[in-house]
């Protein structure tokens, strides 16, 4: 079995406002999306997921309102408020920014020195 | 969601975070079952990949922020249940520490209304104080009131201040059935807007007003328009007769108006309506307050220098008066007199008593914290961490803290009025005297402050070690630890009670003995009053001595009067007239003339003071006008001016420029000295013996200058003697003296004997708190003692059986206990001692007659606390000697 890298700090919030930002969605889906779209690389605990759905929502960022699954049973569903809009599109922004420097530098590196 | 809702929702959110995990497991393992688990597994390993939910849990609830204040209500919650399960401990600690703050509370609502508080207009910190200052000081100091013209020049002058001036006026108001004296002022016109005070009714003084030959206008204050006018709407417009001057009503002004913390002003006239030629000099003049504002923008320092340029201009012109004289100006603050130190004194004691209450507090929650140690234990040995401990800990004691506040500031409250009414005299700004927001600050600072102070000790106990050992003694071993600790509470507490119990016992001896020396006027059956002629008397110079001659003859016909006197200062009452003498005629520099308190008498003065009369005569009725102009000395004067020699016939020279014989430029006063009479101590039996000058004369009222009888009048009095209580012959005395126009009345009222005792009355306020507080202090420290020894002992109960059943007898073992107390007291003494002697030169140096080192005192005070001690701890003793062996052993 390959070794997972742990998240990045702070990364975590990013990545539950981004796929909150999908639409309205309860946490164990959300454990289930992230597993999914990391494709098994990144390590996120479960335990430390809930606390972030906590300290987002304190923040405004995220709402809760419970509702009906498919399967009819209630759950917390999250959904993005315009604040945490907001707060993702200039998060992802910053991200976008720092890899591409961070990538250059990389790149810049094999090239060699001048 | 704000976090009051939050914390508010509580509930509701625990069973949606409960749901929440619950949704989250089931979920998970249903997958799981569907992907083919066996079901318990499949739940086990949901379980797990949440990593605990109880955990989990416990992370939700950081991340929502109101963590602290979860926590905090948590554990206020858990400690008023403590204190509700412990009523004895609870009932205790609070009423220590509702004492303890209640009587700081009270010391700092007094000091805060008298001293703290600022003054009562708006804006006061834009107020400024002007006085004129002079190069050369004289023995009066270089800072003098302003002459007018002086403050007439300077106003037109300054661009930075709006200047005011006022003072002193009042007199006697005729009403209908009899005549009053009420104080009041000559104010400027721009006074009272100056001051920012808008009057209830009718108008200010306008600057026509305030001029030679306006029309008489006078504006009165609230209480005498309620008194004089029954408070009528119509009473502004009608006349008011003062001092035989009928005066137009065209202001009324707020009740509770103040000028110089003067709050029982009635009547207010226009300054510069004031006639008198003094009034146009800037020398020999009568002094006016000046007070000013700064203009918008400006600053003091501005304010100075500008009048640094006025001063030297005004010099330049006129040289005579005002060469050496500028102009200054500092904030204007309270005058409170010298009753500053003496509150802070009684602060600063009442802060030793709550100190010593927190001590023991804090003994009461360390013998709790030893006996819960185990439930420390077990809260640590299940994860709790231990800054948390630590926390609710000093929860704990904050929350005693502020209860004891809390009952403290409802006892502040009851006691303020009583105790402002039981302080002697009057406290200066007693109306400031209230419970605000400031003093409900300073209450609940200091309360949780003592909370923290007797709280530390406990919470750093919170163990983190030996978790087992600990849970396994179930708290009955001591550790040497705690054993110090106590020690060291007790020993202050005794260090503090020592300093208390001697500074009341250095007072007690100081009243004692002032109280015992000898004021050098028989004070018994004597009265005492100023008193004023009427203005149309006073307009004539020959008619004033017949006048007074006239009021003594009445006074004597009443009936239970012995003798009766005129005298300008009495002795022990405000007010000295100091003049300097010389044994040649050639009068040396003013600043090496011996002074003396100079008193102006009628003959009968030494009868009715019970003076005795050492040599030669006293002053009698052939001392007049025209004859030779005399004094009498008394013993301190005599040795000073003529040593050894018989004073008796020799002559003294008076500067013409103080000379009350004449006026004007004549050259020194040659004066006879026709006897000498005993010392009498004018400054009061406290300060006497340490007063700059106490050399005195006295002189015929007789042989004062036509021209300066007005100004001698205007400060005269009565002393009368009388056969019975002098009180009693008020009401006959004030009829006897009406006089023909029937406004010459008595004010300012005092028995010799209650002059005497108002010199002590600084004395007598601190020896009652001080002995308040240091039985207080004492009793609280006693109850320190015998409570640790008692706990102490309590738990050497097993050393004690076994120290028993090897033979030890009960002489042993109380001796045992004893040792340990002994060891306690008397470092506690020891470092006491040290305080006290401190604290002696504190009150040394703000309490008049007070001499710091008294060995007798000392050790009397001492001994008195070492018994005390002693005694409570011979309680707990000899419970341990009556302990059962057998039973001790067996408790293990």
């Amino acid at each position: 079995m390959q070794a997972k890298s742990d998240l990045p700090q702070g990364t975590l919030d990013l990545l539950i406002l981004k796929i909150v930002a999908l639409g309205p969605v309860h946490g164990y889906a959300i454990a289930q999306r992230l597993q999914q779209v990391s494709r098994d690389v990144v390590q996120v605990p479960q335990g430390s997921l809930y606390p972030a759905l906590h300290r987002l929502e304190y923040r405004g960022l995220l709402a809760a309102d419970w509702k009906e699954t498919e399967t009819g049973r209630e759950a917390k569903f999250y959904h993005l408020t315009r604040k945490g809009r907001a707060q993702l599109e200039t998060e992802a922004a910053d991200w976008q920014r720092l890899t591409e420097a961070v990538g250059l530098i990389l790149r810049l590196a094999e090239g060699g020195a001048r | 969601m704000n976090w009051w809702k939050r914390l508010w929702r509580r509930k509701q959110m625990e069973e949606q975070l409960d749901k929440e995990m619950r949704f989250h497991i089931e979920q998970h393992t249903s997958e799981l079952i569907a992907r083919g688990h066996d079901p318990e597994e499949a739940r086990r390993a949901a379980r797990l990949a949440l990593g605990g939910p109880e955990q989990v849990k416990e992370d939700c609830r950081d991340a929502r922020g109101t963590r602290w204040l979860e926590d905090l209500l948590q554990d206020v919650r858990y400690a008023l249940r403590m204190l509700r399960k412990n009523p004895g401990f609870a009932a205790v600690a609070l009423l220590t520490l509702a004492l303890g703050s209640g009587a700081t509370t009270v010391m700092f609502t007094v000091v805060n209304g008298v001293l703290l508080k600022p003054l009562p207009y708006p804006e006061p910190e834009k107020l400024v104080l002007l006085q004129e200052k002079t190069e050369k000081a004289t023995r009066l100091g270089n800072l003098w009131a302003f002459a007018y013209p002086n403050y007439l020049d300077v106003k037109r002058e300054s661009h930075s201040l709006d200047m005011a001036a006022w003072r002193f006026g009042g007199g006697a108001v005729r009403e209908p059935e009899k005549a009053e004296y009420v104080y009041g002022r000559q104010i400027s016109s721009d006074l009272l807007s100056l001051l920012g005070i808008t009057l209830v009714r009718g108008r200010a003084f306008s600057p026509e007003d305030d001029r030679l030959a306006a029309a008489p206008v006078a504006i009165i204050s609230s209480n005498l328009w309620q008194r004089l006018f029954g408070g009528s709407a119509d009473a502004v417009g009608k006349p008011l007769v003062l001092d035989g001057k009928s005066y137009t009503v065209i202001g009324i002004l707020p009740a509770g108006f103040q000028l110089e913390g003067e709050t029982d002003l009635d009547v207010f006239t226009p300054l510069g309506q004031d006639s008198s030629p003094s009034m146009k000099r800037r020398d020999r003049h009568p002094g006016i307050s000046v007070v000013a504002r700064l203009r918008p923008g400006a600053t003091l320092a501005q304010a100075q220098t500008e009048l640094a340029v006025i001063g030297p201009h005004l010099a330049e012109q006129y040289p005579d008066s005002n060469a050496g004289r500028s102009f200054i100006a500092d904030p204007l603050r309270p005058d409170v007199g010298d009753v500053g130190s003496t509150l802070w004194l009684l602060l600063g004691a009442v802060s030793l008593v709550l100190l010593i209450a927190c001590a023991n507090v804090a003994n009461l929650l360390l013998a709790r914290a030893v006996s819960r140690e185990r439930e420390f234990a077990m809260r640590a040995a299940l994860g709790a961490k231990r800054s948390r401990l630590v926390r609710q800990c000093l929860t704990e004691s904050a929350v005693l803290g502020l209860s004891g506040g809390a009952l403290g500031i409802l006892l502040a409250a009851a006691g303020i009025r009583p105790f402002v009414a039981f302080w002697p005299g009057s406290l200066p700004r007693a109306e400031e005297i209230q419970l605000d927001w400031r003093v409900l600050g300073f209450a609940l600072g200091v309360s949780l402050l003592s909370g923290f102070l007797f709280g530390l000790a406990p919470a750093l106990r919170v163990p983190v070690r030996d978790l087992e050992r600990r849970i396994r003694s179930g708290g009955r071993t001591v550790a040497g630890h705690s054993r110090r600790l106590h020690g060291t509470f007790v020993i202050s507490e005794i260090a503090l009670a020592v300093v208390l119990l001697v500074s009341a016992g250095i007072l007690g001896r100081t009243l004692l003995r002032l109280s015992s020396l000898d004021p050098g006027v028989n004070i018994r059956n004597v009265l005492t009053a100023r008193m004023e002629l009427p203005p149309a008397t006073l307009a004539n110079p020959k008619q004033i001595l017949p006048a007074w001659q006239d009021v003594l003859d009445h006074a004597r016909r009443v009936p239970g009067v012995e003798s009766v006197a005129t005298v300008d200062t009495v002795p022990m009452r405000e007010g000295n007239n100091q003049i300097g003498y010389s044994t040649t005629q050639a009068i040396p520099q003013p600043d090496q003339l011996p002074l003396a308190l100079a008193t102006s008498v009628s003959p009968e003065y030494l009868k009715v003071m019970g003076i005795p009369l050492l040599r030669g005569r006293f002053i009698d009725d052939h001392d007049r006008k025209g004859s030779e102009i005399v004094m009498v000395i008394d013993d301190v004067m005599a040795r000073l001016a003529f040593g050894n020699e018989d004073p008796v016939g020799k002559r003294l020279w008076i500067p013409d420029n103080s000379s009350p014989f004449s006026e004007g430029p004549t050259g020194p006063e040659a004066v006879r000295v026709v006897g000498v009479v005993g010392h009498v101590r004018h400054w009061g039996p406290a300060s006497d013996d340490a007063a700059k000058v106490r050399a005195q004369f006295y002189y015929p009222f007789a042989q004062v200058t036509d021209s300066l009888l007005h100004r001698w009048s205007d400060l005269m009095s009565i002393a009368v003697r009388t056969t019975s209580s002098p009180l009693n012959l008020v009401e006959p005395l004030e009829k006897g003296v009406r006089g023909a126009t029937g406004d010459q009345v008595l004010t300012e009222l005092r028995t010799m004997e209650q002059l005497a005792i108002g010199t002590l009355a600084q004395q007598r306020m601190l020896l009652l708190l001080f002995g308040v507080f240091a039985g207080l202090a004492l009793l609280l420290a006693c109850i320190g003692v015998y409570g640790v020894l008692a706990y102490l002992t309590n738990q050497r109960v097993p050393e004690i059986g076994v120290r028993m059943a090897l033979g030890a007898t009960a002489r042993d073992v109380i001796q045992l206990v004893l040792r340990q107390s002994i060891g306690m007291i008397f470092i506690g003494v020891g470092v006491g001692i040290a305080g006290a002697l401190v604290a002696g030169r504190l009150l040394e140096r703000f309490v008049g007659g007070v001499r710091s080192v008294e060995p007798m005192t000392f050790a009397m005070m001492v001994s008195v606390l070492v018994i005390a001690a002693l005694f409570a701890s011979f309680v707990p003793a000899r419970r341990a000697c009556r302990v059962d062996p057998v039973k001790a052993l067996r408790q293990d």
